[in-house]
């Protein structure tokens, strides 16, 4: 038996062999983000995008919501008035930066492989592969979830949400963390209400009023064109919003209204 | 289930904090993890070990402290505890409130190892996070 090292004293007796009997520790306070270094690299984009005066919206939606849809329908209606440039984040294939240029829009394509989500790091990858030069609007499109993708900042300006009729609409009750943050609410598909049956825009607006969101919901359908008009008029105004910001701030890199609450004290 | 990732994003936190303090490992790590925040405590806990692994937090306990929603209403200016998806004022029912507690995702604090004799003190215990 080993009487000098304590290895055959306690049953775990390795980890005390291989230690020394006191060590030193002191608790050292941090409170910082957990997500600090994505929340950087979201910034530094963030002012990338505000020196190009460029307006970055991240779409996010469950898979099949029909963000890509409603990507190649808002080309189609604002070709000749606005610029655009998209970035498309899957799993797997490119064939949605594939649709996506063949509108004769710039798209890059990142596939995250297993990853369910995009990060900041991702997108500043990707952001090497665009030219921003006479972009007006960026499109970040996000792996489709409705949990991840909200944890993550990627330096867009503004959140938008998308929820397809066919999902059913108590989802912002069951996903509250995404849908709590969104700028604008989306109902897609609602050429397909009327098969569906029992989705009602108003109980999903419902649900979003109640995570004390006040975000605009509108129905539409990028297939048939009802109820574009309010998304494309939409876009316009938080293009406009963005100018005056990048005109008055150009190096700003504070996310609109990201800010405000938190300068509040508390209550 | 982005909770890997998170901890990924931990342990590169932590070990810059461990390298600027000359740690010698971690003992323990401290987060503040709300409802709100997204990211599921018991979640965390499982990927940790994995993620940690190797590194200078390899056998470091996690500790996880959750905070309850608070939200205080712009219209009555009640201060009131609810749910992660009703978060509208418990007095008057208003959905225009704010919320001041729940969506935290916070490295709240690190517990170091530090070499022998570099706390001088007689703060010297035994490594271990106290919780």
């Amino acid at each position: 038996m080993c009487s000098t090292c304590g290895c055959s004293t306690v049953p775990d007796a390795r980890k005390v062999a291989y230690r020394p009997a006191l060590e030193e520790t002191r608790a050292v306070p941090v409170l910082k983000k957990l997500l600090d270094r994505n929340d950087t690299v979201a910034a530094h984009n963030r002012a990338h995008f505000d020196a190009h005066g460029v307006l970055a919206l991240d779409l996010m939606s469950a898979p099949g919501a029909g963000k890509t849809a409603l990507l190649e329908a808002t080309i189609d209606a604002l070709r000749g008035e606005l610029r655009m440039a998209v970035i498309e984040g899957d799993l797997e294939t490119d064939n949605d930066a594939r649709r996506i240029r063949a509108k004769g829009v710039p798209a890059v394509q990142i596939t995250t492989g297993g990853a369910c989500h995009l990060d900041a790091h991702m997108v500043h990858e990707a952001l090497h592969e665009l030219s921003l030069e006479g972009v007006d609007i960026l499109f970040i499109e996000n792996v489709g979830n409705l949990v991840c993708p909200a944890g993550f900042d990627l330096g867009q300006h503004r959140d938008v949400a998308l929820l397809s009729v066919t999902e059913g609409d108590d989802k912002p009750a069951k996903y509250p963390v995404l849908f709590r943050a969104a700028d604008v609410v989306v109902l897609s598909k609602s050429d397909l209400l009327w098969y569906v049956g029992d989705f009602e825009p108003s109980r999903a607006e419902r649900c979003v009023r109640e995570l004390a969101n006040a975000a605009p919901v509108m129905t539409l359908s990028a297939r048939s064109g009802a109820g574009m008009q309010a998304w494309l008029d939409w876009l316009r105004s938080a293009l406009s919003v963005q100018r005056a910001r990048t005109a008055s701030h150009p190096s700003g890199i504070e996310r609109p209204g990201a800010s405000a609450p938190a300068a509040q004290p508390p209550a | 289930m982005h909770e890997l990732a998170l901890c990924q994003a931990l342990i590169a936190q932590v070990e810059t904090l461990a390298r600027e303090h000359q740690a010698r490992g971690v003992a323990g790590v401290r987060l503040l993890v709300g409802p709100l925040s997204g990211a599921e405590p018991a979640l965390l806990q499982s990927a940790f070990p994995l993620a940690a692994a190797g590194t200078v937090l390899d056998g470091a306990v996690l500790v996880i402290d959750s905070a309850p929603v608070l939200v205080a209403c712009a219209s009555c200016g009640a201060e009131s505890q609810t749910t992660p998806n009703r978060l509208v004022c418990g007095a008057c029912g208003d959905w225009h409130t704010r919320v001041v507690s729940g969506d935290e995702l916070t490295l709240a604090s690190v517990e170091l190892v530090l070499e022998p004799g570099r706390v001088t003190d007689g703060a010297t215990r035994e490594a271990g996070i106290h919780v």
